[in-house]
């Protein structure tokens, strides 16, 4: 019996059938992939992408150079020197990632008590050479002026969750 | 002897001590922040409380003396509840600033928080904010981080002897202060920031550079002064960031001067990182290479005798044995440690050292001061004698420049001629010295650093003698050295040979044009102006007065940068160790003189730093002995003639700056000013460390 019916199934082209049918039917469905670079997915408010320094609304930088990111950072890619700023504050003289030995953990920003460093919504930082990807602090404070606004609504986003 | 039971273990403990020192001594912690164990007693941080049978609240053990009987309880709910409840009032006035605290990971507050806290605060109200006080160039102070513990004012009126440090006020409002607004005035107010429970004073040059954690701790041995205080250098990378006391209870306790703790940024400024060679009157880089072949080319055919050495004060025994074989292998008998020109007799070794030793200072009870200030010589030294000044009747007379050594001196004269009277009786010093169970007597360079010094020396051994200082058990004769380096160089023999020149002679010589080549192995303190047309090879770290003289610069290694073997004032062999590479092509010491013993056709016969030693033990067996003190003979020593009436002066003028490592620091810079120079400082008025 079980021969007959596979022999009538090949003869009919049922199989055949059966998969054109599902292939028809994707036709008419909205489409999953993306035209990227022109379209892009949805991101969470927790993406960790690229890193940036933030500062105060006022213009101040955040960071205090407690180094608590740096102690942290399991792949040993932040460097941070400080020294006493001309008013007396504590702030940092260099803050460099090395965002090729960064491993996006997200730990550095756990660590910061003054949300200083976070991991914005960038991912698209691919460079030509690896030393565009040693980020110091100028290039890390212009990347959080570039994105504060974003940063802004994804920490406010997921603030009821801290 | 009080027998207690602490938490179910019966003890018993020596009369005397505190309940928490009992606990102590069964290894149950107590936290605290007010209690150290060599300051009195105050009780007044109250986080020390434990639970006691029939006691009707907990009570503060820091202040409680052991009694027979005592039924002590430290870990129950009681305690544990007493403790949070401390530490919840001691944080409702604590700014949560550890981020920027550069006590932050080594605090003691932040770890007994983290132990015996809540885990949330219940206060909401407004923090009070303290304005910061000015304490001088060396301590920062965040004013309102202060816990009032007052550990810093114990420890300025009791160990550094300046009553400058107080409260003003009372409960909230109580400040920690110096009354009116002026640097601290004492050379050992840095160990106050070791004290400082939390982040209220911090070191001022220290500021904010690096954390604890990312340091690399070295243990070794402080060359700026004799005493060879027991150091941590911390560093990171090629730097050396901090200095911090090691615990030694023989020499240094758990302090360290000034000078040793904050002279360390010398390290980087004024370095020699290469060999230089005067060409056409100027100094020019060159390679190692040529340097030596310089060198060579200008000893050859220079018979022995034209040939002289003098060793610095920062050296260690290493190099000053290497240099002084060379010298052996050149034929030169004309060697010097004492740059200074001290009349030191090298012959007999209990005429040169602290034979009393530091620790045992403690037990004398008259002190005679010959040219010293061992304020500013030796101040751990002076810390010491202050101690022992506090237990009462310490009778201290001084002969030499008046001066405040932090307790009650007599001044007995300014020159030999006191020493001359005391030595015959004459004096009713004398009297006071021989009713004394235990009298010593400290004898300074300033008193030996003169033309009658071998006389004076003499006179000093007479009143050791007349005055019953040496004895089986005990031996109060004490040379106060000023230079870390001296007494290894007199004990590895870097002193003239037979027939040979010393100090003076050599200085001389060079002058007169007998001496041609003047080997200069870190001496920077001898005048360069007489050292005539003689051709100077300068070895060392710095480029100071020496190495502006000199013909060769052969840059060495500081003492942070090598491990070298260093013989404190009591004859104490200690080691340093390396924290850091010596800057650029700058190398240890030893190695350059073994190098150039092979381009002069005079090998050394060794390769390495363990066959060197090996070598150095056999010559002294001593050197093997490391932190040990082996007590000298006792014999004639000096030399009996006439004195001169030129008063003692003091020989260091400036505590801050006396070696090429401190002469570069800014820090001691800064110090100098408003110390030595008395300038004003204080230009963070009315901050509050929470701005910004």
């Amino acid at each position: 019996m079980a021969f007959l019916d596979r022999s009538a199934r090949s003869l009919l082209l049922t199989e055949l059938l059966s998969g054109l049918r599902l292939t028809f039917s994707y036709m008419f469905r909205p489409k999953v992939t993306l035209n990227y670079p022109f379209e892009k997915g949805p991101l969470s408010p927790r993406f960790r992408g690229e890193h940036v320094l933030r500062r105060y609304p006022n213009g101040e930088e955040r960071c205090i150079a407690c180094k608590l990111c740096e102690a942290i950072c399991p792949a040993l890619a932040i460097t941070i020197e400080a020294e006493p700023r001309e008013d007396g504050s504590r702030r940092t003289t260099r803050y460099d990632i090395d965002m090729t030995k960064c491993i996006y953990c997200g730990l550095c920003q756990e660590a910061c008590p003054v949300d200083a460093v976070v991991e914005g919504p960038n991912f698209e930082f691919a460079t030509e050479t690896r030393e565009e990807l040693y980020y110091n602090k100028e290039k890390l404070l212009a990347n959080g002026d570039r994105w504060e606004p974003e940063i802004a609504a994804n920490l406010a986003a997921d603030a009821p969750y801290r | 002897m009080p027998k207690l039971t602490i938490d179910g273990i019966e003890v018993e403990v020596d009369p005397g001590l505190t309940v928490l020192q009992a606990c102590e001594t069964i290894g149950v912690e107590i936290p605290r922040f007010c209690y150290h164990e060599r300051l009195s007693v105050a009780g007044n941080c109250r986080m020390c409380l434990v639970e006691m049978e029939k006691a009707p609240k907990p009570i503060a053990s820091c202040a409680m003396p052991a009694a027979d009987g005592m039924v002590i309880r430290t870990n129950t709910p009681l305690v544990q509840k007493a403790r949070k409840g401390v530490m919840e009032f001691l944080l409702i006035n604590h700014p949560l600033d550890c981020p920027i605290c550069d006590q932050g990971g080594e605090c003691d507050l932040q770890d007994q928080a983290m132990a015996y806290g809540f885990d949330r605060g219940r206060f909401h109200e407004n923090k009070r904010a303290v304005q910061e006080k000015y304490f001088g160039p060396l301590i920062k102070t965040i004013m309102t981080r202060c816990i009032h513990c007052t550990r810093c004012v114990r420890f300025a009126t009791e160990v550094g002897g300046v009553e400058e440090l107080g409260a003003t006020g009372r409960g909230e409002h109580l400040e920690i202060g110096t009354y009116v607004e002026k640097a601290l005035n004492s050379e050992l107010s840095g160990n106050m920031i070791d004290l400082c429970p939390v982040g209220a004073l911090t070191s001022k040059p220290y500021a904010f550079v690096a954390r604890s954690w990312e340091l690399q701790k070295t243990e070794s041995i402080d060359v700026l002064d004799a005493v060879g205080s027991n150091i941590r250098v911390d560093s990171r990378g090629r730097e050396v960031l901090r200095v911090l006391p090691r615990l030694h209870e023989q020499v240094n306790e758990e302090w360290i001067s000034d000078k040793a703790r904050f002279a360390y940024d010398g390290l980087k400024r004024q370095r020699l990182d290469r060999p230089y060679l005067r060409r056409d009157g100027k100094l020019r880089p060159a390679s190692w290479t040529e340097a030596f072949a310089a060198i060579a080319e200008r000893i050859r055919g220079v018979s022995g005798d034209r040939i002289a050495a003098i060793a610095g004060d920062l050296m260690d025994v290493e190099a000053m044995f290497a240099l002084k074989e060379l010298m052996g292998a050149l034929g030169s008998p004309h060697l010097d440690c004492r740059q200074d020109g001290a009349k030191i007799d090298p012959a007999r070794r209990a005429g040169y050292l602290f034979n009393t030793t530091i620790a045992g200072v403690e037990q004398a009870d008259a002190c005679l001061l010959i040219g010293t200030n061992p304020r500013r010589e030796a101040p751990l030294i002076n810390a010491r004698l202050r101690k022992r000044y506090l237990q009462g009747g310490l009778k201290v007379g001084v002969i030499g420049p008046q001066s405040d050594l932090t307790y009650r001196t007599e001044t007995l004269g300014a020159g030999p001629e006191t020493l001359a009277e005391i030595a015959d009786g004459r004096h009713p010093f004398a009297e006071v010295l021989k009713q004394a169970k235990r009298p010593m007597l400290i004898l300074g360079m300033g008193a030996l650093a003169r033309p009658d010094g071998a006389a004076v020396l003499a006179l000093a051994r007479r009143v050791a003698e007349a005055c019953g200082m040496v004895r089986e058990d005990w031996n109060g004769f004490n040379m106060l050295h000023t230079a870390a380096a001296r007494v290894g160089g007199l004990e590895v023999g870097f002193v003239p040979e037979a027939g040979g020149r010393d100090l003076n002679g050599i200085l001389d010589g060079a002058g007169k044009g007998e001496i041609e080549v003047v080997y200069l192995l870190g001496a920077d303190e001898i005048d360069t102006s007489r050292l005539g047309n003689a051709f100077v090879i300068y070895q060392g770290h710095h480029g100071d007065a020496g190495a502006h003289r000199a013909d060769v610069i052969l840059p060495g290694a500081a003492y942070t940068e090598k491990s070298g073997t260093y013989v404190n004032t009591e004859g104490r062999v200690q080691q340093t160790r390396l924290a850091v590479f010596p800057p650029g092509e700058a190398r240890e010491d030893w190695t350059i003189v073994r190098a150039l013993s092979d381009v002069l056709g005079r090998k050394l016969p060794y390769d390495n730093l363990p066959q060197l030693r090996q070598r150095l033990f056999e010559f002294n067996e001593r050197f093997q002995r490391l932190d040990a003190v082996v007590p000298a003979n006792w014999g004639a020593f000096g030399a009996n003639g006439a004195v001169d009436g030129a008063a003692f002066r003091t020989p260091i003028e400036n505590f801050y700056m006396t070696d090429p490592i401190s002469r570069a620091s800014e820090t001691m810079a800064a110090c100098t000013q408003i110390y030595v120079l008395g300038e004003q400082g204080g230009d963070e008025q009315g901050m509050t460390g929470t701005n910004g």
